[in-house]
């Protein structure tokens, strides 16, 4: 033992007591507290909820990756053995993992039913409609420039009059949650700084505001870490709180957005169901909160502490 | 216990206040330190609780070479120096008990131990009753005693004092002194600042005379 009089129960007991202590002094000044804790919760809440939001997108245009398939219009003068023996043709590629031909007559059949505009389409002289293959790639060829270059390949054989992809849409959808989580992660990181500088500015008035007593303790014997320690759990505390508090604001503010969502999704006939992890952001948020309030308070105290020496 | 050896003490102002200065204080001795306002007095008792440190010249106190004791190892080098200021330095938002606790709350003892300690420390400056009160309900006198209470709770081997009694009027500045005597009794080394020569040459005790920064040559051995 360094100390003849250190001994591990009375130092976890102290721990415990300058931590409901400092608890305390945030309860004695109840209005710059919550102010103090809305404004690290907002700070947190901002990215937490863009960061749901953005998991979602992605949940959302994974879906429908399986469904970026090319659809090939076949030359009109293409009979309809030709297209067939096409349609195995390139259904050998690696890039493609299944083909599925439809005639001219087919699609001619469908659009009749679909439309309704039968009596029309009949007194045509021939079917203006082309023969169709669906092509979907393999797997691994899902990335949008992959996609891309397949598109064309494909396009520009003798055989296809147009070949398109149906979802190029999502390649546009893709990029923008690219730049967005960018965005995000610069917000975040943006924000996070600021509730360290608020944190920090806390810290900074709690510690001009107990001069007296610093230097008292310095004179009697106390070390930095006995003096930093109450600081260290005042920003323990307002990073749980913050944190807390920004968990609150989302379930609140994703609550309002669930229900139309959802009533979106259903819309477009997608399994699509807004989730946003709860219990994983609680923890995340208190985590986060946590240490950004401990750490803010630490570079306070670590800036101001040694300015104050008893003269 | 206390030894000054060619101390000086310049500051930032080039003003000198402690020029080669040298004397030594027994273990267990009682001594005075007086002198003119601006004789170096203040300055003196800041190095030996290293609030300052010298700019030429060795302090040894309690065989430890404060000259080259590192920044980080004061804290512990204070807890075995009792600091007994003028305006008390007492902390006005807690109790006189909570006061009187600190340098135990710091020194991490036992919750029983620190009120047993407190307990005795209190009895023996005679405010046992006033544990609870805050120090701001006390009366200048007792206000010091706190001070004092606080400055022996750990046991220090040195006690240091300045100007104690400032404030104070004779009678109660007789009650104060008594309590440091009674400290150096049971073998505390005690150093006191004062300029009250009323009260200290009724007393036996050592007087080591400042004069601009140096040992005055009145000094009575």
């Amino acid at each position: 033992m360094k100390f003849n009089n250190f001994n591990a129960k009375t130092y976890l007991l102290r721990h415990a007591q300058v931590m409901l202590f400092s608890l305390g002094q945030l309860w004695r000044q109840p209005i710059a507290s919550v102010m103090t804790v809305l404004v690290i919760g907002i700070a947190l809440a901002l990215p937490a909820g863009l960061y749901v939001l953005l998991q979602n997108l992605n949940q959302v245009s994974e879906q429908w990756d399986d469904a970026s398939k090319i659809s090939l219009f076949l030359q009109q003068d293409l009979s309809d053995e030709q297209a067939r023996k096409f349609s195995q043709n390139i259904k050998q590629w690696p890039e493609i993992n299944n083909t599925h031909y439809q005639s001219a007559q087919t699609s001619l059949e469908e659009f009749r039913q679909l439309s309704g505009l039968g009596e029309l389409l009949d007194s045509l002289p021939s079917n203006p409609l082309p023969a169709v293959i669906i092509v979907i790639p393999s797997n691994n060829n899902l990335r949008p420039d992959a996609i891309g270059s397949l598109l064309a390949r494909l396009d520009n054989l003798a055989e296809v009059e147009l070949a398109q992809l149906d979802m190029e849409w999502l390649q546009r959808l893709r990029s923008i949650s690219q730049t967005s989580q960018r965005g995000l992660t610069i917000l975040a990181i943006l924000l996070s700084l600021s509730v360290l500088l608020v944190i920090g500015n806390t810290i900074r008035l709690a510690i001009l505001n107990r001069q007296a007593e610093i230097k008292v303790i310095k004179l009697v014997g106390g070390t930095n870490t006995f003096i930093r320690r109450p600081f260290l759990y005042t920003g323990f505390w307002y990073g749980i709180l913050g944190g807390f508090f920004a968990w609150a604001t989302l379930l609140i503010a994703l609550g309002l957005l669930t229900g139309p969502i959802n009533h979106l999704a259903l819309l477009y006939n997608s399994q699509f169901i807004f989730h946003w992890f709860a219990g994983q952001m609680f923890v995340s948020l208190i985590l986060i909160g946590m240490s950004l309030g401990v750490f803010g308070a630490w570079l306070a105290v670590g800036r101001h502490l040694n300015a104050i020496e008893p003269r | 216990m206390i030894r000054f050896t060619e101390v000086y003490k310049r500051y930032a102002d080039s003003h000198e206040a402690l020029s080669g200065l040298s004397f030594h204080i027994d273990k267990g001795e009682m001594a005075f330190l007086t002198g003119h306002s601006g004789a170096g007095k203040s300055t003196l008792l800041k190095l030996i609780a290293l609030i300052e440190r010298s700019s030429h010249g060795e302090v040894l106190v309690n065989n430890q070479n404060l000259t080259r004791l590192p920044q980080r190892k004061i804290p512990y080098y204070r807890r075995q120096i009792g600091l007994v200021f003028q305006d008390h330095y007492l902390l006005h938002d807690r109790t006189v008990f909570d006061n009187v606790a600190l340098p135990l709350v710091i020194a991490g003892e036992s919750h029983r131990e620190i009120g047993r300690r407190v307990r005795a420390s209190l009895d023996k400056v005679g405010l046992l009753n006033k544990e609870r009160k805050l120090p701001i309900a006390l009366s200048g006198g007792e206000q010091q005693r706190v001070g004092i209470a606080r400055a022996v709770v750990n046991r220090p081997p040195i006690l240091l004092a300045d100007e104690p009694t400032g404030n104070l009027d004779p009678e109660l500045s007789r009650d104060i002194m008594n309590l440091f005597e009674q400290f150096n009794q049971v073998g505390v080394t005690v150093f006191i600042a004062t300029h009250d020569h009323e009260l200290i040459k009724t007393l036996p005790y050592r007087q080591i005379i400042l004069q601009q920064g140096r040992l005055a040559p009145t000094e009575i051995a």
